[in-house]
């Protein structure tokens, strides 16, 4: 078992490495794209600025004020750029791999297909936005007038990865779906558009029509908790009445990924190879 | 005379044909795009209440939303999708010199391929705009005066024009670069905030807003709307229409000419 992780690890890191290598190889073209990653979410944060000049909140509550809320931005942004960096380049070619005929290389190499397919290509460029999330996330947490608490720094990062496992899972979902449907172009679309949800506190999305969505988007496709349950958790103090939605969390990012796993695995039975 | 006519008109008909191919896509699309605009929603509506005022930048919290709502309006007519990259792709390739030995001009010809695509489009979204829109008929006051009306669609048609010329453009620095993705994805990423897509230009601080309005980009998004919502009127509006023409006219012959010097200083690649 031991053996086996390790061989995975070095497989991983030969990936991480190659990914690397290739990027340096065309370094003016690394450099733009870091640019244009940044100059993105560089806009993003004028316009919430902008926003913040007309009011002191997101939210009648008051819950999400300016640094706040900055504390929730910063997070979305390195769930995304996680996300981005390691998952969204090579599962949006897994449709095409399908299309092609090309899984079938993929599915005779001697490792787990679903780990080969998830990492082989790694966007080193997409980080930058992490790095930019992580200044905005200092700065801002020096603003609140209670600083974290030790427990509230440990469970951060492993909630941050909960965000990530839940959005890897419903990438590997997406892209499972292509093959039934041989192309499945859109998954980029469909991301961006399901994604957008999750983007905002959940509190925003109350009345007839906010309820019903926030119900869903917690707790049938539970996008939701991927930002808000450790933006919450860094930016408040501990609160008993948080601690639901965080076990909550906990429990979702096991079903998300055993159920995706299914999935795939599912997906595989029926793939048919279509270059034989 | 007639034989021009005749053959633009058959260059007409095989793209809408092209295009109708992908009709049911092309629906399912447009219905899918407003699903970011729910989150506006809820976003706007959680500033507005926590607000100091009843009303942003003189937008009340309807007037935004029906705002939001429009510029999904005047984006169909001016965004280009594919434009740029097409162009710059034709020149990397060498398949432009399909232009240069056939009696078709580029630039004639990718314009009729849009007015194409944009008329399927309308034909295949008009449904789904109908529906959202049916739907958010609360966030209108009604329908503005036909003065305005006439403005605002004439706003759009010239939106639709200045969209066309300003993208061919940033295609033909294709001739100079041959790459042009990361440059259009700068400019894409300005032309989502200055436009006006994301918010109205009014709201922004004075300085910015200043220089916001000596560049062409507020008309692919903002002028129509804040036309149609009785933004600019009067004196203001005929001088809108005016510089909107002027860009128009000016990125039509910077195109041209683009194309013109590009030509001479094209060699060729891909054999």
């Amino acid at each position: 078992m031991r053996s086996k992780v390790t061989a995975y690890l070095r497989v991983f890191l030969t990936f991480a490495r190659n990914s690397l290598v290739r990027d340096m190889t065309f370094r003016a073209n690394f450099i733009v794209d870091c640019v244009a990653a940044l100059t993105w979410v560089a806009m993003q944060l004028a316009f919430y600025l902008l926003i913040f000049r007309f009011t002191p909140s997101i939210g009648e509550s008051g819950d999400w004020g300016k640094h706040e809320f900055f504390i929730f931005l910063a997070t979305t942004w390195l769930i995304n750029s996680l996300v981005g960096a390691f998952f969204m380049p090579n599962l949006s070619e897994f449709s095409e791999l399908i299309r092609t005929g090309n899984l079938d290389f993929a599915l005779l190499k001697p490792i787990d297909t679903q780990f080969l397919i998830s990492l082989t290509k790694i966007e080193w460029s997409t980080l930058s936005n992490a790095v930019f999330a992580l200044a905005l996330l200092a700065y801002s947490l020096g603003q609140l007038d209670q600083p974290p608490h030790l427990a509230q720094w440990i469970l951060y990062p492993l909630y941050v990865l909960c965000g990530t496992a839940i959005y890897y899972s419903l990438m590997i979902v997406l892209s499972s779906v292509s093959v039934w449907m041989g192309r499945n172009q859109n998954l980029y679309d469909f991301w961006f558009y399901i994604t957008n949800f999750s983007r905002y506190p959940m509190e925003i999305y109350e009345g007839p029509i906010g309820t019903p969505l926030q119900w869903t988007f917690t707790f049938l496709i539970p996008i939701l908790v991927v930002v808000n349950v450790p933006a919450q958790l860094l930016a408040h103090p501990l609160d008993a009445q948080h601690w639901p939605l965080a076990v909550f969390a906990l429990l979702a990012t096991a079903v998300c990924l055993a159920g995706s796993r299914w999935m795939f695995i599912r997906a595989l039975a029926s793939y048919r190879s279509a270059s034989s | 005379m007639h034989a021009r006519v005749m053959v633009w008109w058959t260059v007409l008909r095989i793209c809408l044909e092209e295009r109708l191919v992908y009709r049911g896509d092309f629906a399912l699309g447009t219905l899918m795009r407003f699903l970011p605009f729910i989150t506006q929603i809820f976003l706007w509506d959680a500033v507005y209440a926590a607000g100091n005022s009843t009303t942003i930048g003189g937008y009340t919290y309807n007037e935004m939303i029906a705002y939001l709502l429009l510029t999904n309006i005047s984006r169909a007519f001016s965004s280009m999708p594919g434009l740029s990259t097409s162009i710059a792709q034709l020149i990397r390739t060498g398949d432009i010199k399909k232009f240069l030995v056939q009696p078709i001009d580029l630039i004639g010809f990718h314009l009729l391929m849009r007015v194409a695509h944009k008329l399927v489009y309308y034909l295949v979204a008009a449904a789904p705009f109908a529906l959202v829109f049916y739907l958010c008929r609360g966030f209108f006051a009604g329908w503005p005066d036909p003065l305005t009306m006439a403005a605002f669609l004439t706003s759009l048609a010239l939106a639709f024009l200045l969209g066309y010329f300003l993208e061919a453009m940033i295609g033909m620095i294709g001739f100079w670069f041959l790459e042009v993705s990361s440059l259009l994805f700068v400019y894409q990423l300005f032309s989502f905030f200055i436009s006006g897509q994301m918010f109205p230009i009014d709201i922004l601080p004075e300085g910015a807003q200043r220089m916001v309005d000596l560049l062409p980009l507020p008309y692919l998004a903002y002028f129509p709307v804040a036309v149609f919502l009785g933004k600019i009127q009067g004196v203001a509006l005929a001088r809108g229409l005016a510089i909107e023409v002027g860009w128009v006219l000016f990125f039509m012959a910077a195109s041209r000419y683009a194309l013109h010097r590009g030509l001479k200083r094209y060699s060729a690649f891909g054999g």
